[in-house]
């Protein structure tokens, strides 16, 4: 086969698990730390994605959009955190849900509200839209390569910070033994409010980076919500290295299913057959990969110490 | 017998008042609310099926619509190929339901807490994308029903005789619900749910009979499948998308978890609701979503507890 499209389609699958990372480490932070489910985390990656839609149209900059719908994002995370969720905390996973639940549908319509039925697309700067070289002769989208390394880029903050800092080491604490951390002097509180902050913050990146790519619409938040659980609960919940790992193989499944499965199935199958049971079969991939996995480890790949 | 306390007299009222929905519609020339409460009847018989696992069980199923989408589908692709027998069409419905629920309860049901929500709601969401690749029936956009089923004795053109059959599986479901719940069977998923380490150490393989209530939820949710492919004439991927099931969780905690008339309570509460806050405005789901955070803060009991509340109050 063509080796520079499977590399292509390789570096895809990367892309879309950085993406799918962004969204999993908040989720898995949030779940690991403060035990909270949290359906509208997608909201949050919807919301990053539509302020970043505005930001960029008032600023007529790319970046400065994208910063400043990050900074949005993270203080809509503050405040629903401290409006609603922190209510929710001391409750049972089946509330959680359905409190969530309830504010995806309030984000659902308020965005419908403000920014109207119709799709947005970002148009992106010229710097960004062209394609690199990142083999001789292997060319690449600059932006999906982008995308790549701001990934890798938080990966490792991530890291730094859970595992080298102070408010790293509190997390950890935090997600061990709740009562005790707050027993020995450390405001609970306010370490959740930052921890879902920065989750939020997280989402509301992998919404940003994501908006250029796909258009930004009302419930995009949701598919790809749904590819997160599948990941958290592939990685294991509460774990940030199995995040990162099981959102790049989802990732990898995802894109190279989509890609060489409808070829794949044209060896044993007529062309008609394997065209109308690719797609389905290919969306299926992830899922099937998923349940695998909980039949081997019931706990996911890398389950969290403690808790 | 003791006497009815003030939810078996609202349950009472409710299912009178439901039996006499067709002829009052006809009456008032209202065959709007003959359509709404056929729907209400048919949701109820889904939420009854959920309430079995979630309210009585403890088991947080996301993924229940999709029973109703293989229900509806079982219709669909029948009737499709022109096969119209309701009692074929509803064999099938329930065999498959079964079937998946056997499958994905054995699997999800290996794990507990949040990585069973997750897990059910992936499974659904698998579900719902083999729907959306069904490309020979309609893909994403669905699929016609052209004739609805036939039971030999009766057809379901008519809509009363639709709205009767469905209150009578509806009446049906809550009478398994209430022998189930009532049976040993019953005691021990109750058990389970309230400390599976203690069922298991009496004895009990809590796995085999949360798997068994699974099952069963699934099959009696296909029923309510069948009945609304036939009752909209038209069955599509969006029937089981996820906030499908969500909207089932919602109706059977809004009416209250783990009692018998709970989920009609809740169905009819919820889907009166979206009635009445969509006629206020379009974006309904802007109120509705904070009521829905409302009620989880502060009437964790439904409806149902509400009510049970007024009896002790008058009792005491």
């Amino acid at each position: 086969m063509d080796l520079i499209l499977i590399l292509e389609q390789t570096l895809n699958g990367v892309q879309l698990g950085m993406l799918l990372f962004l969204l999993t480490a908040g989720l898995t932070l949030v779940f690991g730390i403060m035990d909270l489910v949290n359906l509208a985390h997608g909201s949050l990656y919807m919301m990053g994605a539509y302020f970043f839609a505005t930001f960029t149209r008032l600023t007529g900059s790319f970046l400065l959009g994208a910063v400043l719908a990050l900074v949005a994002t993270l203080i809509l995370g503050i405040v629903v955190e401290i409006v609603a969720l922190r209510r929710l905390y001391a409750r049972d996973h089946l509330d959680h849900v359905l409190g969530t639940f309830g504010l995806i549908l309030f984000f659902n319509e308020a965005a419908r509200l403000v920014w109207g039925p119709a799709g947005m697309s970002i148009p992106l700067p010229p710097y960004l839209a062209r394609a690199i070289e990142i083999l001789p002769g292997v060319p690449y989208s600059a932006y999906k390569a982008s995308i790549i390394v701001v990934g890798l880029a938080v990966a490792g903050f991530l890291y730094w910070l859970v595992g080298r800092t102070r408010i790293g080491m509190l997390i950890r604490a935090g997600a061990s033994n709740r009562e005790m951390v707050g027993a020995l002097g450390v405001n609970i509180r306010l370490l959740f409010t930052l921890v879902f902050g920065l989750g939020a913050a997280l989402a509301g990146l992998a919404g940003v980076m994501d908006a250029p790519i796909r258009t930004v619409q009302i419930g995009m938040g949701e598919n790809i919500l749904i590819l997160a659980f599948v990941v958290v609960v592939i990685g294991g919940i509460g774990s940030i290295r199995g995040a990162f790992v099981a959102s790049i193989l989802v990732g990898l499944i995802d894109v190279m299913g989509r890609a060489f499965l409808p070829e794949l199935l044209k060896l044993f199958m007529t062309p008609i057959a394997a065209s109308t049971a690719a797609p389905a079969i290919s969306s299926m991939l992830i899922y099937v990969a998923m349940a695998g996995v909980l039949v081997f480890r019931p706990e996911g790949l890398f389950p969290a110490r403690g808790g | 017998m003791k006497s009815l306390d003030a939810r078996g007299w609202t349950a009472l009222a409710l299912i009178l008042l439901l039996v006499a929905v067709p002829p009052l519609a006809r009456t008032f020339d209202q065959n709007f609310y003959l359509l709404l409460f056929t729907r209400v009847v048919i949701m109820t018989t889904a939420a009854i099926s959920l309430n079995l696992i979630l309210g009585y069980g403890g088991m947080v199923s996301f993924g229940h619509a999709m029973y109703v989408g293989i229900g509806a589908y079982a219709v669909g692709i029948s009737s499709f190929h022109g096969l119209n027998d309701g009692w074929a069409q509803m064999a099938l419905a329930m065999a498959v339901a079964a079937v998946a629920a056997l499958a994905i309860g054995a699997m999800s049901l290996r794990t507990k807490g949040v990585y069973f929500i997750m897990i059910t709601l992936a499974f659904a969401q698998m579900i719902y994308f083999v729907a959306v690749g069904l490309s020979r029936y309609g893909g994403d956009d669905g699929l016609t029903v052209k004739r609805r089923s036939d039971f030999g004795l009766f057809g379901l053109k008519d809509p009363a005789v639709l709205y009767y059959v469905a209150l009578a599986v509806m009446l049906a479901a809550l009478w398994l619900s209430w022998r189930m719940v009532n049976s040993r069977f019953g005691l021990v998923l109750r058990g389970a749910k309230s400390n599976d380490r203690r069922m298991a150490a009496i004895g009990f393989a809590t796995y085999r009979y949360r798997l068994a209530g699974f099952v069963v939820a699934g099959t009696m949710c296909a029923v309510a499948g069948v009945l609304l492919a036939n009752f909209s004439d038209f069955v599509s991927p969006a029937t089981m998308h996820w906030t499908r099931s969500g909207d089932l969780i919602v109706m059977v905690v809004l009416g209250g978890m783990g009692s018998l008339f709970g989920p009609l309570f809740g169905t009819v509460a919820f889907l009166l609701l979206e009635e009445v806050l969509s006629g206020i405005t379009e974006a309904w789901q802007i109120i509705f979503g904070p009521l829905l955070l409302a009620l989880v803060l502060y009437a964790r009991g439904g409806i149902d507890g509400l009510l049970a509340k007024r009896t002790e109050r008058g009792d005491g």
